[in-house]
């Protein structure tokens, strides 16, 4: 068995900073697909032949088609497939694993991140506001906290990938990944039922009976809104009820 | 604001935050609690700036940027927000109502503004696909970086066009407002916390418990604000 090629650290940083770049050209057609050539290239400089190679450009061609996954856990793929590259596996074999590579980073990512952390940070962001934190605080507590995880998740699967290659679904398979968007949900559930009282009184300021009447309607509209989930947008039917407002005031 | 060098600054502003919704680097800058405050500190009070951002980032807490979803783009509409919500006392009764409202209609322009960005990243993508089938590094890494300038420029012309229309309007309203001023905050976060009671509910009814942990929250909140 041939040794690993090593990875310098100064391609693995050139790669994690184009990971944050990586959706700069996402479209409708290829997706992330050139964002992962992108990302993967300069690893691809370590092929015999060097940048221009025929293996560079071959590689490069292959990693550069259509792919989809969420943008921060595509950093496991751009290092799986820059491992599998410099490894020397076949090409039908790297297509076939990049493409089976899609589904469970996008799945993960979406039930990790955006349906998780990035709720979490933000009703704790607003709990800080709404607990009378200056404004220096809770831009702290929301840029400190999601970067910390956001920056980690990255880092986190550009080595499981450059590490595992072909065989990164068992990192895949760790604690946090399965069992950590089920206590963001519960963690921001308690925030955002603390967050919200606490944030409305901030903006409304001294009054208890106004409180109480926007706190029922809150309560009301909140409930149509969760049963209307997928057949219409809170922020959409926002848009209509604050220009009737604002008619109604000026016509007043 | 029509001033230019009022103006300028601004656009920067909403390029940078228009440009982290999805681009380079997806830290949630763009969100309308960062993106508001910092427009709002460049015009001299972010506490302000904090005010509207809280009040968006009730309304962003429904539109996660799912994949291929078609989202509102908050990171210029917050900066939109926050400047004109900045540029009026605090005795303007209406002037919360009026920045939420450009902010979230510019938020709903600019998700159509990326859409149409993506549409055209496609048609370079498909007009170079023999030279990125070759292997072309010049061209994937060309790819990339037109998407980014586009976006980067997207985001500034954005919050500048629509900051110098928004302006004349703002004024034009908050000068025959009619509404009393608490009544008018009232209304802005009963309807921005009405989608952000929604919002949380839908992520977070499945998970074990979290209805129970949801409704315990609200009653220490609710304890919470009796004790102030």
């Amino acid at each position: 068995m041939s040794t690993q090629v090593e990875i310098p650290t100064r391609t693995r940083l050139a790669m994690f900073v184009r990971l944050l770049a990586i959706q700069g050209a996402w479209n409708y057609e290829t997706l992330l697909g050139n964002g992962i050539g992108f990302c993967v290239e300069p690893a691809l400089r370590l092929l015999p032949g060097g940048q221009d190679g025929p293996a560079y450009r071959s590689a490069l061609a292959r990693q550069s088609q259509y792919f989809n996954a969420h943008p921060y856990m595509a950093s496991v793929a751009v290092g799986a497939l820059a491992r599998a590259e410099l490894d020397g596996e076949a090409p039908a074999r790297i297509e076939r694993f990049r493409t089976a590579l899609c589904g469970p980073l996008g799945s993960v990512g979406d039930r990790l991140v955006w349906a998780a952390w990035l709720p979490a940070c933000s009703v704790a962001a607003l709990a800080a506001f709404g607990f009378g934190v200056g404004t220096g605080g809770v831009l702290l507590v929301f840029i400190g906290i999601y970067n910390a995880g956001h920056v980690a998740l990255r880092a986190w699967g550009l080595s499981a990938g450059l590490e595992h290659g072909m065989r990164v679904a068992s990192a895949l398979g760790g604690p946090v990944l399965r069992r950590g968007p089920a206590h963001l949900a519960q963690a921001a559930a308690l925030i955002g039922g603390i967050a919200l009282p606490l944030a409305l009184d901030q903006v409304i300021g001294p009054g208890r009976a106004l409180f109480g009447i926007v706190l029922g309607a809150v309560a009301l509209g909140g409930v149509v809104l969760a049963r209307l989930h997928g057949r219409a947008e809170g922020w959409k039917i926002g848009i209509g009820l604050l220009a009737l407002f604002v008619l109604y005031s000026v016509a007043r | 604001m029509t001033d230019l060098a009022q103006l300028l600054p601004l656009a920067l502003l909403g390029a940078v935050f228009g440009l982290d919704v999805v681009s380079f680097p997806q830290a949630m800058i763009s969100r309308p609690l960062v993106a508001a405050t910092a427009a709002a500190l460049l015009l001299g009070d972010p506490v302000r700036g904090l005010l509207v951002g809280a009040t968006l980032e009730m309304f962003a807490l429904e539109t996660l940027p799912f994949g291929a979803s078609r989202y509102p783009e908050w990171g210029s509409a917050a900066v939109i927000g926050g400047s004109l919500f900045t540029l009026h006392d605090n005795t303007s009764a209406g002037a919360l109502t009026v920045a939420v409202l450009a902010a979230l209609s510019a938020a709903w322009i600019g998700g159509w503004s990326m859409v149409q960005l993506r549409k055209l990243n496609a048609i370079l993508a498909r007009q170079r696909h023999e030279a990125v089938a070759a292997g072309s590094k010049r061209v994937v890494e060309g790819l990339q970086v037109f998407g980014l300038t586009a976006d980067l420029l997207r985001g500034g012309l954005l919050t500048m066009v629509l900051l110098a229309l928004f302006t004349p309007v703002q004024q034009y309203v908050l000068g025959t407002w009619n509404s009393d001023p608490r009544v008018s905050r009232a209304v802005v976060v009963g309807v921005a916390a009405s989608v952000a009671a929604g919002a949380v509910w839908k992520v977070v009814h499945a998970a074990p418990g979290a209805r129970w942990l949801m409704l315990v929250g609200v009653a220490v909140g609710l304890a919470l604000v009796a004790m102030r």
